[in-house]
């Protein structure tokens, strides 16, 4: 047990110090794994002999001296919507429930190259689609801090893996806020980088324009030292972007004097929980009395970036999600009638219904005759909200507010309103729109005994300003793991 | 409810989506689509129009290389995952006479 208590630095370390090895690292995440996920369920897939194999192999590179990072022999967890060569890979959808990658994802090849060792898939929502990972076709995902209640999505299994102890660090994808909601709902702390950092190449595309892979950690020191690892320019992700650093983990200092924070007054209205309003603000306190400087401001269009997120990301995922049509992999219906009977009888039965509904909203926004009123009218906004973040970016180092405005509800209390659970993402969505970094870090627990997350926004190209931050925060405090209990 | 969605919209986003609705899921794809047409029309309250459409945050154009081919042949490697296979390649149902 004392083992899995360490973050993925601190075991990297003992590795390199030979006081554990990759192989006992790997066994002891296995337990766990047997012992927590048939009440969890934070995997789809453990590739319990692969991971083995692996260890084996990684620790006699280690030994060896080949192989000598941070995260050399530390067992880590991907969402099941990177490709992972040989394992099943299933973006938590029936459509693709026999689909074994020929290739890796870059952002997971960058890791085992640093020698890190996967040793599953984790569940999420089908194809990223929900903020629940309720909509798996594998079944849901339980919080660990109370399993009754959901640990947010659509990244949830990767954050509940870190949260119980399932593996030592996790990959998750955000498009809308997937990465950093379900951090704050399991009390672990994940960063979406700026647009273009990570490769998208192997990640199974939902919103191409705003999705990206980061880290999911126990905190903030393991964030910086994974995202230095994923980062990379690659030709084969056409919106890579070659950056002039890849350096994150110098941002880790205690000292955050002089530096703007921005407070958006809009944040804090309407519909935000008192118990998290309070939390957030006191982290914002701790801040200032490390010298940072709040001011309060008004942040433009809040409301707007919302509608402008489903019109501009269902787009992209009906044009994103043509490619299923049981001709190159995964399900194919077994009655049909002619060519275009089993592409529909395959896309009906393979998707869910919450795939469904945005498929068919993508494809209306960019049908003929609707295509200027809904998606170029999203770009415009988008366009619009941008402009907004540059002005405040012009002012602050960077935006602090909620993650979420609640903390985790409970199991099948999201679903049946959309559109209630589509407001939920209302502080993490603009971010995504404008291409920003963002990063949600723990700041305390409700009265229900369930986390709440501080989320830090930078401009973009900023996350040494948001990880420095962060990072003097978390030294206010120390780790809450839902076994402290 | 402003959005009214018809049958036949319905219909033809069916066909656009490549998805065969049972008659009860129209009804209820009626009803959601609908209501976030109606959400989504609040953007209609933003002046957009000195405003140019944004699909990147980046400058981002077309991105070229030079067409060399680096990987190998994966043939049978790709086709372990179709649905049917028959001498190297994908079988469809027949679509010509």
């Amino acid at each position: 047990m004392d083992l899995l208590n360490l973050t993925a630095v601190e075991l990297g370390k003992k590795i390199q110090a030979k006081e554990t090895n990759a192989v006992e690292a790997v066994q002891a995440v296995l337990a766990q794994i047997d012992k927590m996920d048939d009440t969890i369920h934070s995997y789809v897939t453990v590739d319990k002999e692969g991971a083995m194999e692996r260890a084996q192999k990684v620790q006699k590179q280690i030994e060896e001296g080949v192989i000598s990072g941070p995260l050399a022999g530390v067992p880590v967890a991907i969402k099941d919507n990177m490709c992972t060569e040989g394992i099943l890979t299933t973006c938590s959808s029936k459509i693709l429930e026999n689909f074994y990658p020929t290739y890796t994802a870059e952002a997971v090849l960058n890791l085992e190259k640093a020698g890190a060792i996967v040793v599953g898939k984790t569940n999420m929502d089908e194809f990223a689609m929900g903020s629940t990972t309720e909509t798996s076709a594998y079944g849901v995902t339980r919080n660990p801090w109370n399993t009754e209640h959901v640990p947010g999505g659509s990244s949830g299994g990767s954050c509940t893996a870190v949260s119980a102890n399932e593996c030592f660090f996790a990959l998750g994808s955000d498009t809308g806020g997937s990465i950093r909601q379900p951090s704050s709902f399991c009390g672990v702390a994940g960063i979406k980088p700026t647009y273009g950092t990570v490769s998208r190449y192997g990640l199974i595309a939902y919103g191409s324009s705003l999705d990206q892979i980061g880290p999911v950690a126990k905190d903030v020191t393991d964030c910086a030292t994974i995202l230095e690892t994923i980062a990379s320019y690659d030709k084969k992700d056409s919106t890579s972007y070659k950056r002039d650093s890849y350096d994150f983990t110098s941002a880790l200092v205690d000292d955050v004097k002089g530096m703007k924070i921005g407070i958006p007054k809009g944040y804090f209205g309407e519909g935000l929980d008192k118990e998290v309003s309070d939390a957030v603000m006191a982290a914002a306190k701790e801040l200032e009395k490390k010298g940072a400087i709040l001011e309060e401001f008004d942040l433009g269009l809040i409301d707007y970036a919302i509608p402008a997120y489903y019109v501009i990301a269902d787009a992209e995922a009906s044009s994103n999600l043509a490619r299923f049509d049981g001709v190159k992999y995964g399900y194919r219906a077994e009655d049909y009638n002619g060519l275009h009977n089993m592409y529909k009888k395959t896309r009906s039965e393979g998707f869910g219904a919450e795939v469904k509904r945005r498929i068919m909203l993508g494809s209306f926004v960019l049908s003929s005759g609707y295509y200027d009123a809904y998606y170029l009218k999203a770009l415009r906004t988008k366009a619009l909200i941008k402009q907004e973040f540059d002005k405040a970016f012009s002012k602050y180092d960077m935006i602090l507010g909620p993650a979420a405005p609640t903390t985790a509800p409970k199991i099948g209390s999201s679903l049946s309103d959309p559109i209630k659970m589509y407001l939920g993402d209302i502080y993490t969505i603009s971010v995504n729109l404008a291409g920003l970094p963002g990063i949600s870090v723990p700041c305390g627990v409700d009265s229900k005994g369930l986390p709440i997350g501080v989320q830090l926004i930078g401009d973009c190209f900023q996350e040494k300003k948001i990880l420095r931050a962060a990072y003097a925060f978390e030294q206010t405090r120390s780790y809450q793991s839902p076994f402290d209990k | 409810m402003a959005n009214i969605i018809s049958d036949e919209t319905i219909e033809y986003v069916g066909i656009l989506a490549k998805l065969e609705l049972s008659d009860e899921e129209k009804e209820q794809a009626k009803k959601d689509m609908g209501s976030m047409l109606d959400y989504i029309d609040q953007l209609n309250e933003l002046d957009t129009s000195a405003v140019e459409p944004m699909s990147h945050v980046f400058p981002v154009n077309n991105v070229f290389r030079e067409d060399i081919v680096e990987n190998g042949d994966e043939r049978d490697a790709i086709l372990k995952n179709a649905p049917e296979e028959k001498d190297g390649s994908f079988v469809v149902p027949k679509t010509v006479e």
